[in-house]
């Protein structure tokens, strides 16, 4: 899902380059749904897939129902390759950000049901659970709210009024991420508990507090999506005063940056950890954009922009990403076989796509700058014009596009044949075993 | 004619991907709240009709013209999408 991503990406990017490319059978309203919706794919399967190979080493037992969970995925394939294919077909859902026909989403919610009910099962009893099962299940009840709620337009009751309908549609937006971000940020809590060795941190009480915080933003920090909304001020106030509760986690990572350096040093062999750092990195760039955006007096200049893209790739990718395939090299680093992670190679790829990511972050921010001085000035050129003057920014995000995914293929290429290396050693150590039995018998 | 109708042809085209409503869209186009406003109707019945350098000839009927302008024109009249004419407070606040 991550390459296809890639690949409808760098078109996407292209068609900004050059505008009309493939205007006329592979225009962007195509190329863009198919980014994104590969991208989020991506992000949802392996949330999911974590989510089942953590849970089971905490609880030390199997999941409740592997037969569920092969029903889960066999939904979530094919729908996926059906809302893949509906796009090539000019079939959409046409809402903005991540939207597919409503009758493909009858098989994510079906899933996700099928997700919460073997999780929960499998989970037991839920009193005295560490931070991170909070916030799985946290993640999964609100995917599933929010994911429904995105829905309601389907009402006529919910999108008669436009912009009733806007306020409604960024509320399911804004929280859905929220919950997806629950379900990563649990499982690396969980991955950097193993690392550590430190079970204290997961049932501290500044976990909790950081949880708490983080799911009061879920819920209420929504409105800066919509502050230049013609809708009621409340709306604005609340989410303005809570996304500063931000400060405080903003606060505790410049605390601990000194003790964040010293475990990177620690750690700086393990390529799980190495995912873990960077990420770091991008949170607090990513949070101080964040906190500067929910402030209505700066969003009026960033909305709109290509700033608000910088934040969503600096976040999917930067973020989200990093912390998968940290936990996807914590996964397949199978212990159990001789085959060890060509770590010189993964090293290789993410300097790669840390330093574009930073180009392509950059870039992004400066077409924002650019696009935000044309909407705030009295009299607007013509769109084409600033379309023009943004060229050379966009060529540069290209670019460096090319350069994340250079880099992400430099990483998902090894694994993989790393994670069948080890099945094949796996299998050939079996038979090994069997035909010496075999022998003695 | 409600905008219902014009709604429906804004999504089953996808022109979210491209344009923008109150800031909420992509950016390959501009943002089209207040088009309806700032253009007549035959500028923007051009544009639908036919396409741009960089827009597709979607190929819509005439009814899906009509609906398309009614959407716009509701839009336009449901508030403000210029962000150069709102007013900024000192509390950090905004309004429209």
């Amino acid at each position: 899902m991550l390459s296809t991503g890639f690949i409808f990406g760098l078109t996407g990017a292209l068609q900004y380059v050059l505008p009309g490319f493939l205007k006329q059978v592979f225009s962007f309203e195509r190329t863009r749904p198919l980014h994104v919706s590969s991208i989020v794919f991506w992000i949802l399967l392996c949330s999911m897939g974590a989510v089942f190979v953590y849970l089971q080493q905490h609880t030390g037992k199997k999941i409740f129902s592997s037969r569920l969970l092969q029903i889960q995925l066999g939904l979530f394939v094919i729908d996926i390759i059906l809302i893949l294919i509906s796009y090539c077909f000019g079939v959409f859902g046409g809402r903005e950000y991540w939207e597919f026909n409503p009758l493909l989403a009858i098989p994510v919610i079906a899933g996700w049901i099928l997700f919460g009910y073997n999780f929960i099962r499998s989970v037991g009893n839920i009193k005295n659970q560490p931070v991170y099962v909070w916030m799985w299940i946290t993640g999964i009840v609100f995917f599933l709210f929010t994911f429904l709620e995105s829905y309601l337009w389907i009402f006529p009751y919910f999108s008669r009024h436009l912009v009733n309908d806007m306020t409604v549609q960024w509320k399911s937006y804004g929280s859905m991420v929220g919950a997806w971000n629950m379900l990563i940020y649990g499982s690396s809590i969980y991955l950097m508990e193993k690392i550590s060795g430190n079970k204290q941190y997961a049932r501290s009480k500044i976990a909790f507090i950081l949880y708490a915080t983080g799911l009061f933003n879920l819920m209420f920090n929504w409105g800066h999506h919509i502050y230049t909304l013609p809708t009621h001020h409340y709306i604005q106030y609340i989410s303005y005063a809570v996304s500063m509760t931000e400060l405080f986690i903003l606060g505790r990572i410049i605390f601990q940056w000194k003790s964040t350096l010293k475990a990177a040093q620690k750690y700086r062999h393990h390529m799980a950890y190495r995912f873990l750092w960077y990420a770091d990195i991008w949170i607090f760039l990513n949070l101080v954009l964040a906190i500067l955006m929910s402030v209505p007096a700066v969003n009026v200049y960033t909305h709109g922009t290509h700033i608000t893209v910088a934040h969503a790739m600096g976040t999917t990718i930067g973020i989200n990403s990093f912390l998968l395939l940290g936990i996807a090299c914590d996964i397949l680093e199978d212990t159990s076989v001789s085959a060890r992670l060509n770590t010189r190679l993964l090293k290789k790829g993410q300097q790669l796509t840390n330093v574009s990511l930073f180009v392509f972050w950059i870039a992004l921010i400066g077409a924002g700058i650019v696009k935000s001085k044309w909407q705030m000035s009295p009299i607007k050129p013509a769109y084409f014009e600033l379309m023009l003057q943004l060229r050379p920014y966009f060529m540069t995000f290209f670019f460096a596009g090319i350069g994340i995914t250079t880099g992400f293929m430099i990483i998902i290429i090894p694994l993989i044949r790393h994670h069948f290396r080890c099945k094949n050693l796996r299998k050939e150590e079996n038979d090994k075993i069997n035909q010496q039995q075999a022998t003695a018998a | 004619m409600n905008a219902l109708e014009g709604k429906q042809v804004w999504q089953k085209y996808n022109c979210n991907a491209c344009h923008q409503l109150y800031g909420q869209g992509g950016y390959l186009g501009p943002d089209l709240t207040n088009i309806y406003s700032k253009r007549d109707t035959s500028y923007i019945n051009a544009f639908i009709s036919t396409g741009t350098t960089v827009m597709p000839d979607f190929h819509l009927t005439e009814k899906e013209k009509q609906y398309l302008l009614t959407f716009f024109k509701n839009i336009d009249a449901s508030g403000n999408a210029d962000p150069g004419s709102f007013t900024i407070n000192r509390d950090g606040s905004i309004e429209q």
